[in-house]
């Protein structure tokens, strides 16, 4: 069975945006989304000692090929990054074009997501790749197995749980509570070097330049403003009314 | 045009569905979206909250909730409907369909919202809610997805809406998937992720046995228990429970802070929360300084009586 | 008297002492191993990588993996710390242009000022404090820098990797233990549990800087330690957006530090440009300090309060934080010897600083290129490692490191008679090269100073989240995430006289310690929390022991 996943490099330690680009500023140090490492370790998980392949990818700046490294020292057989100038800036849908591209020469029957980015910018890439690809996708996965040609998802809803059934290849974004991501071995790292590492660029996928970066995106960061207000604040000092106050205050936010 | 997604269960529509469609209403003419299975009687209710017209995708196989079939559905109404504008409320099915419906269309999708102008520049929280950014879309349609809670239903009285009937057209990849069980959650309490409120105890409980205040309060309102690091260091409370920097990160509508002074490690853990009401000793806590209410006393007295004042209320 | 030595830790170095464990066949050998990314590791293994270069014949005898380098930080860089002005001198041997790398300038100007709590007296630069020719860095910065030259030249380095155990077979070190992953807070094994493992080597380079634990760990077990305890100073700084630029480099001392004798302490702050819109602040305090209340954390906030320094601050906005142990007993502490079979010791971990000049990370970097060129001779064919390492020792005393630490030998020393007995009698020592002598005078250990309590706590500034701030934010501006049910790894004596727990509880400039419940005999249980630990070291120099956590946790410094 071959399994790619999708990993993001985010910045490290406190974002900051940088006020020109009105964009995060990625020029730090970064660090492998820890949401992906979930799914890096649940491919890894279902790979077991078997046959298969686990593949992870990303589209990112050069040092987007640390946390690749990272994901090949715990254990993923091989690496591609999708390292162009064009791309920066791009919106979900543009980053989707790129990542099914790069998948579909992949070919891979199961494609793991993890299930939010740290920096906030790639939630719900999974939803737009798997269209892309136009597979199925099943997304808030908190078990997954595989038997032969279908996999199983238990899917986490704000009601409960739904199982899901469906047939491969298709795509699954896995929660943050599917596993603890191992930590890579020595060996791990020091074998990282030697395992293929690809780099492509955005025509390598067979998306046009066009379509991709500040101008291939829809959507655009018009400016940054202050923090939402939170309104007047209220304080009460003394315990006698404090229980009533606290009350009427809550009526009056209608959380009561 | 303006397109509202309506989540629904259990035979009712979703909260926070209504809140996007007073806000969709409020932006312009409004029309909704409702897919799944015996849903049709729902339409009405669209209509009273603010619905101009409602397409409807009744049927047997839309009834379990996955996004796929909706994107189908969504992206002809959008196609030959001519609408520019589609409203997410963010729930775990509409940000898949929202994703995969932008993917279709090609289309811009801005997400986490907080507010729409009547211009179209989204207002979305960035850097744990230190900064709000203005977001934009270049195209038609714009496709927006709004945080949970951000606004709320508004009835709009007025007539019932027009109804039309959405033709469901699904594509191969969208029928893969099936739902082969299901399990709702126990009356055990939310988890923390999930719950609307939560109440959090911190070091000014005093002792381990205090704990049961915030229990106590949590299940009069009817919400979660959480816990700062200085007391799962203790061992007062599991990890499980642990908010902040290096527990979890929550955001429900009610944050009930009792003897937690509000460092900044468990600050950026709930400092999105909607609504923080914070009970302390130490009238110099930080936690003040970003507390909604904020409550200088002891929480051995005003605890008890709010739970018990709290009950009354709800019964 | 109360003194914090009377409580010490429970830690013996026998315990971080043993043979390898791991099956032969699951050994990780390699040629030459380097534990510490800092300047002195990273210098070695640089001067490793060119020296394989040009001797390709030796790579092979050297294995697949040559050169090695442990880092417990997330990434070179994430512990390393320090303010800094940097002798060119050793970048330079090492074969670099200081133009290529990334400084902030040159030292165009500097100023030392004597400060009073309102005003700053401008004194002419001491000798020992002339800084023409120097350049500002941020250390961490610089050395991820040179992690990339170092991994562009071959050598491996292993991030979030402890080394926490010495391997030594028949009286010669052969290798390091790492460190355990994914323990809980009792030591059981949590579900992603990786055990450390048995790194072997022909040579390895101990460059783990201030309080370097296996440092420790070989100084004691081969009684490499000379007649002088250690001193040490702790160092806190911050690193600030500023609008106006800072024109000049500023050392300060005085206020708020005091002068008389019987408090003891010694230090001062230094204020340096980074660029136009970034400098960075700091207080360097002596741990031979005798109020409990003393904070290094809590002077610092206290110092920006001076009119001088607030106006500098003003508009501005705090963006780095972070401390560090420096060692400051020089020439007299050095251990007797630096190196034991199959070992080096480099840097900070041996204590080569000039703490007049407050400068060590040149000389870091040239015990490591020493150490490269030693380790690389013991490899040589017909070698005997024995004088090969031995000769490392002679060269870094007879080179100008020693040359340097010898000329300004008891300088620090000197200060525990008292601000203004001791700052004339480091002036004449340094007018006279060092061959002014006053005497032996002898280093006391700084767990052994007698305790007392003035009342200076109530003078510090309360945190008022734009000027000043409480540690806790501190802690979280170093980037330190470090999760919180790992082991502790921190020893000291638990139950203690409340002196000695409130000159911990002070002293930490990372509100690891809290007074606990009272005995009722005067004592205290002194309360942990580990997990903000920024592994300064302060610790051991106060009684009780600094051991290394899991690797990869602790602060993430970027700019400091």
């Amino acid at each position: 069975m071959k399994i790619a996943v999708c990993v993001k490099h985010v910045p490290e330690g406190h974002g900051r945006i940088d006020p020109d680009s009105k964009r995060l500023d990625r020029s730090g140090e970064g660090a492998l989304n820890h949401f992906d490492a979930n799914a890096v370790e649940e491919a890894l998980r279902l790979k077991g000692d078997g046959d298969g392949e686990v593949v992870v990818l990303s589209m990112g700046p050069e040092k987007a090929a640390d946390s690749l490294r990272k994901a090949l020292a715990m254990g993923a057989d091989r690496a591609v990054l999708v390292c162009d100038e064009a791309a920066a800036g791009s919106d979900l849908v543009a980053t989707s074009k790129v990542l099914a591209g790069a998948l579909a020469r992949e070919e891979a029957d199961l494609v793991l997501f993890g299930q939010q980015a740290e920096d906030a910018d790639g939630a719900v890439l999974w939803a737009a790749v798997a269209e892309r690809l136009r597979r199925p996708v099943v997304s808030q996965a908190a078990e997954v197995t595989v038997s032969g040609d279908t996999v199983r998802v238990k899917r986490q809803t704000e009601f409960g749980y739904d199982v899901i059934e469906t047939s491969l290849p298709a795509v699954v974004a896995v929660s943050d509570a599917i596993n603890e991501p191992r930590y890579p071995s020595l060996k791990g790292i020091m074998g990282a070097k030697k395992k293929p590492f690809d780099t492509l660029t955005v025509s390598d996928t067979g998306v046009a330049a066009s379509e991709v970066g500040e101008a291939g995106s829809k959507t655009e960061v018009r400016a940054l403003g202050a923090p939402p207000s939170r309104g007047d604040a209220k304080k009460i000092e003394g315990d006698a009314n404090a229980a009533q106050a606290i009350v009427d205050f809550l009526a009056e936010k209608r959380l009561l | 045009m303006i397109l509202v997604f309506l989540e629904h269960h259990d035979g009712e529509i979703e909260k926070g569905s209504l809140g996007v469609l007073a806000k969709g209403a409020s932006l312009g003419d409004a029309d909704a979206v409702l897919v799944g299975g015996g849903v049709s009687s729902l339409a009405a209710k669209a209509g009273s909250y603010g619905a101009k017209r409602v397409h409807v995708a009744d049927d047997p196989s839309l009834e379990p909730p996955l996004p796929q079939p909706r994107v189908d559905v969504l992206a002809k109404i959008v196609e030959e409907g001519g609408y520019d504008t589609v409203l997410f409320a963010n729930s775990v099915l509409a940000a898949d369909v929202a994703a995969g419906l932008a993917a279709r269309l090609d289309a811009g999708l801005n997400w986490d919202l907080v507010d729409l102008t009547g211009e179209f520049v989204g207002k979305r929280p960035a850097l744990g809610d230190s900064i709000l950014v203005d977001v934009g879309w270049k195209t038609t349609p714009r496709l927006a997805l709004f945080r949970a809670g951000s606004f709320d239903a508004a009835p709009a009285g007025g007539g019932p809406p027009e109804v039309l009937s959405a033709a469901v057209q699904l594509q191969e990849h969208s029928q893969a998937a099936r739902i082969v069980d299901q399990q709702l959650e126990e009356a055990s309490g939310p988890s923390i992720e999930d719950a609307d409120v939560i109440v959090a105890g911190g070091r000014g409980l005093g002792a381990p046995e205090s704990f049961t205040l915030a229990e106590e309060l949590a299940r009069a309102l009817g919400g979660a228990v959480g816990a700062t690091r200085a007391v799962v260091d203790a061992g007062w409370y599991p990890y499980s429970a642990q908010i902040g920097q290096t527990g979890k990160t929550v955001s429900p509508k009610l944050y009930v802070a009792l003897g937690i002074s509000g460092a900044i490690q468990h600050k950026v853990g709930m400092q999105s929360s909607n609504v923080i009401v914070a009970i302390n000793k130490d009238p110099n806590a930080p936690i003040f300084e970003f507390a909604d209410l904020g409550v200088v006393g002891d929480v051995h007295e005003v605890v008890p009586k709010l739970t018990e004042l709290v009950k009354q209320r709800r019964a | 008297m109360t003194r914090a030595s009377d409580y010490p830790p429970p830690f013996a170095a026998s315990e971080f002492v043993g043979e390898p464990s791991d099956p032969a066949d699951e050994r990780i050998e390699v040629g030459v191993l380097i534990v510490g990314a800092g300047p002195a590791g990273l210098a070695c293994a640089i001067r490793l990588g060119q020296l394989l270069a040009e001797q390709p014949a030796v790579a092979e005898r050297m294995g697949d993996v040559p050169i090695a380098v442990l880092e417990k930080g997330k990434q070179p860089g994430s512990h390393l710390l320090s303010g800094a002005v940097v002798n060119p001198r050793a970048l330079r041997k090492l074969g670099y242009r200081i133009e290529d790398l990334p400084t902030y300038g040159p030292v165009h100007q500097e100023a030392v000022y004597v400060m009073t709590r309102r005003n700053a007296l401008r004194i002419p630069p001491p000798p020992t404090m002339r800084n023409h020719g120097n350049f500002v860095f941020a250390l961490s910065r610089l050395g991820r820098r040179l992690a990339e030259d170092a991994e562009e030249r071959g050598v491996t380095i292993l991030p979030e990797t402890v080394g926490e155990k010495l391997l030594v077979q028949h009286g010669r070190v052969v290798g390091v233990r790492t460190g355990d992953k994914g323990r809980a807070r009792d030591g059981e094994p949590l579900g992603n549990y990786e055990p450390g493992s048995d790194i072997v080597a022909k040579v390895i380079v101990l460059a783990e800087g201030t309080q370097g634990h296996l440092t420790g760990v070989a100084l004691d077990h081969f009684g490499l330690r000379g007649d002088e305890p250690q001193v040490w100073e702790l160092g806190v700084k911050e690193v600030w957006k500023v609008p106006r630029p800072l024109r000049g480099v500023v050392h300060t001392m005085g206020w708020p530090l005091r002068t008389a004798a019987k408090y003891r302490e010694f230090g001062g702050s230094f204020i340096y440009p980074m660029g136009d819109d970034m400098l960075t602040i700091g207080m360097v305090v002596g741990l031979d300090y005798r109020d409990v209340e003393l904070s290094a954390h809590d002077l610092l906030q206290e110092l920006k309060t001076h009119p001088r320094i607030r106006r500098m601050l003003e508009g501005g906005e705090r963006v780095a934080w972070g401390a560090k142990t420096i060692p400051s007993g020089g020439w007299n502490s050095l251990p007797a010897r630096l190196h034991a079979p199959g070992l080096l010791l480099c840097g900070d971990g041996v204590g080569l600083v000039n703490i007049a000049r407050l400068k060590g990370v040149h000389y870091a970097i040239e015990s490591g290129r020493i150490a490269a060129e030693s380790a690389w001779a013991s490899l040589q064919r017909g070698a005997t490692p024995g004088s090969a390492l031995s000769a490392y020792d002679d060269e870094v005393r007879s080179g100008f490191i020693g040359r340097d630490l010898y000329e300004v030998r008891d300088m620090r020393q000197v200060f525990g008679r008292g601000f203004f007995v001791g700052g004339a009698l480091a002036s004449a020592m340094t007018v006279s090269k060092g061959r002014l002598a006053v005497g032996k005078l002898r280093a006391e250990p700084d767990a052994e100073q007698p305790l007392l309590r003035s009342g200076r706590a109530d003078r510090y500034p309360g945190p008022d989240g734009m000027l000043t701030f409480d540690k806790l934010s501190s802690v979280f501006l170093s980037g330190n995430k470090t999760r919180d049910d790992q082991p502790n790894h921190i020893r000291i004596e638990r139950r203690v006289p409340r002196e000695v727990a409130e000159l911990w509880v002070n002293m930490c400039p990372a509100q690891v310690y809290e007074l606990g419940p009272e005995g009722g005999d005067g004592t205290v249980t002194v309360h942990l929390a580990p997990s903000n630990c920024v592994q300064c070291g302060a610790i051991t120099a106060k009684g009780g022991r600094l051991t290394p956590p899991e690797g990869g946790s602790g602060p993430e410094y970027t700019l400091t």
